[in-house]
């Protein structure tokens, strides 16, 4: 309740009392039709996936990349030095020697790929963000803890303040707040 | 709102629960994370911290001593290199991989009841690998020039020998060492907005907030997230099974007597796996009674570890067999000199206490009641922890030892520097491990609300609170 005018508002944000509700209010304002909206939820709630439209996501393709690129990096590397950087003639044995650079190319494979999932994870997610509008309702702490939380965001194009907010108070929360941007 | 601190215990309804009855989302989270807010710590964690920082002075003496004097304190000398130094390094680092195992693996599976021990054998991995990690870098004896064992351009204009299993280590086991690091990071990130949320003093506040990043339970967040845990353990599976393989390799690519076999690899993971749990369980059941966490890691925990230590013991017993056999099937003579030696030579004595440790002993877990009670269950874990030590003793120094001709055979014999080196690493893993319990939360709070009743969605209205 910090500011009235819709150009200071992030959206409007219901509490729920508990993880059904969250999803019925979810799937409800899905039908109405509102899309940019989001759930806050103290662990994964897998039902929220198709009210929220979240069956697919980019990560998988950046992890394949990410180890795409380290297989390559580990198998060139070696290629590298141990053909052209650094050759060694051991007893007239073959420089190019792929059997042995497997593990190495593995373990390079394995490494970008990780790192891939967790800075792509970050990326998505738009961290490190310490700040975020929804931190300005006073019982938002809670959606770390035993809160459930839906905000349906100003930029929707069906967004109006108070149809919105009443929209919400007829999905039987615990309270509706405006989100101050 | 965080909750005054109170000592809540809620334990199972049945031994079959792996969570205390009544238990909702509010009271699993005051329980982990008063732990850490509160800072009111139960006298094991002083006791503990003590012992860990007095072996940690005990290990800085020791490495300004080799660092000083050389590795000739130890008691390698040729034929036997490798000694104890080796001999811990395996042993560390197979006990990180118990963490690896319920973390990933146990993950893939959908076993529930990782969720509440996952946290802090991660931790457990994390430390585990860095005990590991260092004995090679003391063995070095120079090991502020540790980094010539990575490729890079330098003006002496050589390079590693990426032919050599000792190379494929270096690289297995800082890829391990940084995915454990970063599969527990993804881990904790939630966790760590909780912290942010419910911590009451300001420093708090501002030390969980930066760590969280802006961690803010968003569905979509939440969704990647998943995604972002399943991609690596599907990543970390291959990997923890690849480490000790190549760990393997440093023994089997050599053709040294008792050495140089085909079946290594799946032999000493299963062996990592069988000393992991053991340690698991020396940590989850003490920590449990002085955290009042036994409606957490309750005694159905317990029980699977218990399993799982029986299951990979048989499959050590199966390879001390198989071993046995195939240096006597294979009509070498080294290979049937080396195995003989064991049994009966200098080394005999070790050979058959470890055949008891890790054969004898852990068949007492085929009884329920001896999964099912934690002092025993305890007592069992350090003989399978003395018992895998041994192991690795045995296969280094007796192989070594005694190898192909009896005029270069010598006998090892290790120094106290040995010891103070072993326990110094046994200080450093507990301190870190007891500065973890005390600033980060033990158990993950988020998976372990999913256990709740109160967590699932219904069609009916229910209201457990």
């Amino acid at each position: 309740m910090l500011s009235s005018e819709p150009t200071g508002i992030y959206g409007v944000m219901a509490e729920f009392d508990n993880p059904t509700d969250l999803v019925r209010a979810a799937n409800a304002a899905n039908a109405q039709g509102y899309r940019k909206m989001d759930a806050y939820t103290p662990y994964p709630v897998e039902e929220l996936h198709h009210a929220l439209h979240l069956h697919r996501n980019k990560l998988p393709l950046i992890v394949l990349l990410g180890g795409i690129c380290g297989g390559l990096t580990g198998f060139l590397l070696q290629v590298y030095i141990t053909v052209y950087n650094f050759p060694t003639n051991i007893a007239g044995r073959p420089l190019f020697s792929w059997p042995m650079y497997i593990v190495i190319t593995f373990e390079l494979t394995v490494l970008f790929a990780s790192a891939s999932a967790t800075f792509g994870l970050l990326a998505l997610c738009g961290f490190p963000r310490p700040y975020h509008p929804v931190f300005n309702v006073p019982r938002f702490s809670l959606a770390t803890r035993d809160g459930f939380f839906l905000c349906i965001e100003a930029e929707d194009p069906l967004f109006e303040l108070d149809k919105t907010k009443t929209f919400l108070t007829g999905l039987d929360p615990k309270e509706v707040s405006e989100v101050a941007n | 709102m965080p909750q005054e601190p109170e000592v809540l215990d809620l334990q199972p309804a049945t031994k079959k629960d792996i969570l205390g009855a009544g238990h909702t989302l509010n009271s699993v989270t005051d329980q982990i994370a008063n732990v850490v807010l509160t800072g009111k710590m139960p006298l094991l964690w002083y006791g503990a911290i003590a012992a860990g920082l007095s072996l940690l002075g005990l290990f800085g003496l020791t490495a300004t001593l080799l660092f000083v004097k050389g590795v000739g304190i130890w008691g390698i000398r040729i034929p036997v290199g490798w000694g104890w130094a080796i001999t811990n390094f395996v042993w560390w680092i197979g006990i990180g991989h118990a963490g690896t195992l319920i973390s990933a693996i146990l993950l893939l599976l959908n076993q529930e009841w990782r969720n509440s021990i996952n946290r802090f054998a991660e931790a457990m991995t994390l430390f585990a690998v860095a005990c590991a990690g260092m004995f090679p870098l003391l063995h070095m004896g120079r090991p502020w020039i540790f980094y010539w064992m990575f490729p890079y351009p330098n003006a002496m204009g050589i390079q590693p020998q990426f032919r050599s299993p000792l190379v494929w280590d270096v690289f297995a086991v800082s890829t391990y060492a940084t995915v454990s690091l970063l599969f527990w990071f993804v881990g904790l990130l939630p966790d760590l907005g909780t912290m942010r949320d419910s911590a009451k003093h300001p420093l708090q506040k501002i030390i969980y907030g930066i760590l969280s990043m802006g961690w803010r339970g968003s569905a979509k967040h939440w969704a990647l997230w998943e995604t972002c845990c399943l991609l690596l353990a599907g990543l970390a599976t291959p990997l923890v099974l690849s480490v000790h393989t190549v760990v393997s390799f440093d023994f089997t690519i050599a053709i040294v007597p008792g050495w140089h076999s085909t079946f290594f690899p799946p032999y000493f993971v299963a062996g990592a796996i069988y000393s992991g749990f053991a340690m698991v369980l020396v940590l989850a059941i003490p920590l449990r009674s002085a955290f009042h966490l036994k409606g957490l890691i309750t005694d159905k925990h317990l029980d699977n570890c218990g399993k799982v230590m029986l299951a990979t013991g048989l499959i050590v017993a199966y390879a001390y067999i198989l071993e046995t056999f195939t240096a006597w099937y294979s009509g070498n003579v080294y290979e049937q000199q080396a195995f003989w030696n064991r049994m009966t030579g200098p080394y005999a004595g070790y050979y058959w206490f470890l055949l008891t440790c890790n054969i004898a002993a852990p068949q007492a877990l085929w009884f329920r009641k001896i999964r099912q009670s934690p002092a025993w269950l305890f007592a069992w874990s350090i003989i399978v922890l003395i018992g895998m030590w041994l192991e690795r003793f045995v296969i280094i120094v007796s192989s070594l030892a005694q190898d192909f001709l009896p005029s270069s055979w010598g006998l090892f014999q290790f120094t106290r520097w040995d010891v103070a080196t072993f326990v110094g690493t046994i200080g450093l893993f507990t301190f870190l491990f007891f500065c973890f319990v005390r600033v980060l939360p033990m158990i993950s709070m988020n998976e372990v609300r999913m256990l709740t009743p109160q967590s699932k969605v219904q069609r009916e209205e229910t209201h457990v609170e």
